[in-house]
């Protein structure tokens, strides 16, 4: 009994001490963001990385998932009479939960995997005790840039899957099933407000640093988890990094709205 | 600190990883402006006390004194600042993989200094030269040999101008002729600079022409760090069985000779 109490109390004071580490990482990687030499370049060539290269994923996602929508929300609705409410009906999905967060989980696939085994390789193969050695800020010189890059980047991605799915919708809805293309139009139009195009950057800021900020620490304390020498260590961080921030992004997605709904 | 013309010592280093206690109370002095060799075998945590140095390892007791100062009580910014005296030399090289040679060894002045583009360009152009990497530039970490790894490896530790270089293993994983080259190199630079250094090797005896001191490490402690001379001269069993094991029985004490001379 007294050996189960003393397993249970040393696994959770390691819980602990784990998301201590991790709000140190992201507190160390925010303040190296104001660090000089401030440099334009790694932001540039991140936002290459992380926006850029993920636009044609974006692309193709928010067109599906708008004309999926299109689709189900034209029968669903045409059940009640209610073919007419189908653009507010898109328009109010994907601005409001579906743009940021599907936009916020095929990033954490594309981009959360290669930043958490890049910053892992670089770990064990010494890299980043040389840069530590140099006297050079790895926080500042490898994560900060990532973080920019990030918030930059993924209200970006989201508006153009947004726009990509509300026409992806009116393709389906109007052009395919025969809707009305006025009332999708003005129903879209009068149906979203400033209110919700906030919540939906709000999201994608706060899912754009919970991406980098989870897959770069496991990726930057890879030697520090059970076994976590070697390639097999680094797969390991990489996929729990991606399960990790993918839910993340689906809790910190309920916390938002019903704050923001509040 | 207690050892004049020192600047580094450390003092009573115990740390263990896990339920393996790897150091169990390291005394070492580190002279200015000599080549320190630490020895011993594989897994007795050589490369453990090079990062307790470093800074990158805090000890479980004991105090590392670098220049005056314990590295185990300084802040983030003062070990940072420390570190800038450091030039470090690393077991795999530790290169940017994803960086060219040219800007591997250019990543610390135009990190750490305000250096124009050009000056910087000069300078790692000098230090590819003194290092005969010239031509290698455009070259990818991946696409080189392992000798000259090593050499971009040190012509980077080089760039900033460090007091104290660290060696991890130079020549591990080298053929002779190689292991030669960056004994070769070593040497060269060191005449030419006068740093002081730390080297961590298995190269031995080889080694032993480079070293001006000699630390034994084995079972957690320092056994002896003295000149190769006094090394060879050590009556010490555990010392005398490491130089009989490392270099054969023709290094032997006065006794020995005298015997030997006498035909016994």
């Amino acid at each position: 009994m007294v050996e189960w109490l003393e397993n249970l109390g040393a696994k959770a004071l390691g819980i602990l001490m784990e998301i201590g580490r991790a709000g140190v990482f992201l507190f160390w990687s925010v303040v190296g963001i104001f660090r000089p030499p401030f440099k334009i370049m790694p932001i540039i060539k991140q936002i290459h990385v992380i926006g850029a290269t993920s636009f044609t994923v974006i692309f193709f996602t928010g067109a599906f998932v708008g004309m999926v929508l299109g689709l189900q929300g034209n029968y669903t609705l045409r059940m009640f009479g209610a073919e007419g409410a189908l653009g507010s009906a898109v328009a109010l999905s994907l601005v409001r939960e579906l743009g940021p967060v599907l936009t916020g989980l095929m990033v954490t696939g594309r981009v959360g995997s290669s930043i958490c085994a890049e910053v892992g390789i670089m770990r064990i193969s010494e890299q980043i005790d040389a840069l530590e050695c140099m006297a050079i800020d790895p926080y500042r010189y490898l994560i900060s840039p990532k973080v920019v890059a990030s918030i930059i980047s993924l209200p970006l991605l989201t508006a153009i899957f947004n726009i990509v799915g509300l026409m992806g919708g009116f393709l389906v809805g109007v052009r395919l099933l025969g809707g009305s293309e006025g009332a999708y139009l003005s129903t879209m139009k009068s149906s979203v407000m400033a209110a919700d195009i906030r919540m939906c950057f709000i999201k994608s800021i706060c899912f754009a640093i919970l991406i980098v900020w989870i897959c770069a620490d496991r990726g930057y304390w890879v030697h520090k988890s059970r076994n976590g020498f070697g390639a097999e260590g680094v797969s390991r961080a990489t996929t729990h990094a991606v399960v990790i921030s993918s839910v993340a992004i689906l809790v910190a997605d309920y916390v938002i709205t019903s704050l923001l709904l509040a | 600190m207690t050892c004049e013309n020192c600047c580094i010592e450390l003092i009573g280093i115990e740390k263990s990883f896990g339920a393996q206690k790897v150091l169990r109370g390291v005394n070492l002095p580190i002279r200015r402006g000599f080549t320190t060799v630490i020895v011993g075998e594989s897994g007795q945590g050589k490369s453990v006390l090079l990062k307790h140095i470093l800074g990158l390892i805090a000890p479980d007791a004991g105090q590392v004194i670098v220049e005056g100062r314990d590295v185990t009580r300084l802040r983030r910014s003062e070990l940072k600042e420390l570190r800038t005296r450091f030039g470090v030399l690393f077991q795999g090289a530790a290169l940017f993989d994803s960086l060219t040679v040219f800007d591997n060894i250019a990543l610390p002045l135009r990190e750490r200094t305000r250096m124009p583009a050009a000056e910087v360009r000069e300078k790692v152009r000098a230090t590819l030269e003194l290092l005969d990497l010239s031509g290698s530039e455009d070259k990818y970490p991946a696409q080189l040999s392992g000798g000259m790894k090593k050499r971009v490896g040190l012509a980077r530790a080089l760039q900033l101008d460090p007091e104290i270089l660290l060696f991890d293993e130079p020549t591990t994983g080298l053929d002779p002729v190689r292991s030669h080259e960056v004994y070769q190199m070593f040497h060269e630079t060191q005449k030419k600079l006068g740093y002081t250094s730390i080297i961590v090797s298995h190269d031995i005896p080889k080694i032993f022409n480079l070293a001006d001191y000699i630390a034994l490490l084995h079972e957690g402690v320092i056994q002896i760090c003295a000149t190769p001379e006094e090394l060879q001269r050590c009556e010490k069993p555990l010392v005398r069985a490491f130089v009989e094991r490392v270099m054969g029985r023709m290094y032997s004490s006065e006794i020995e000779d005298l015997a030997l001379a006498a035909g016994i």
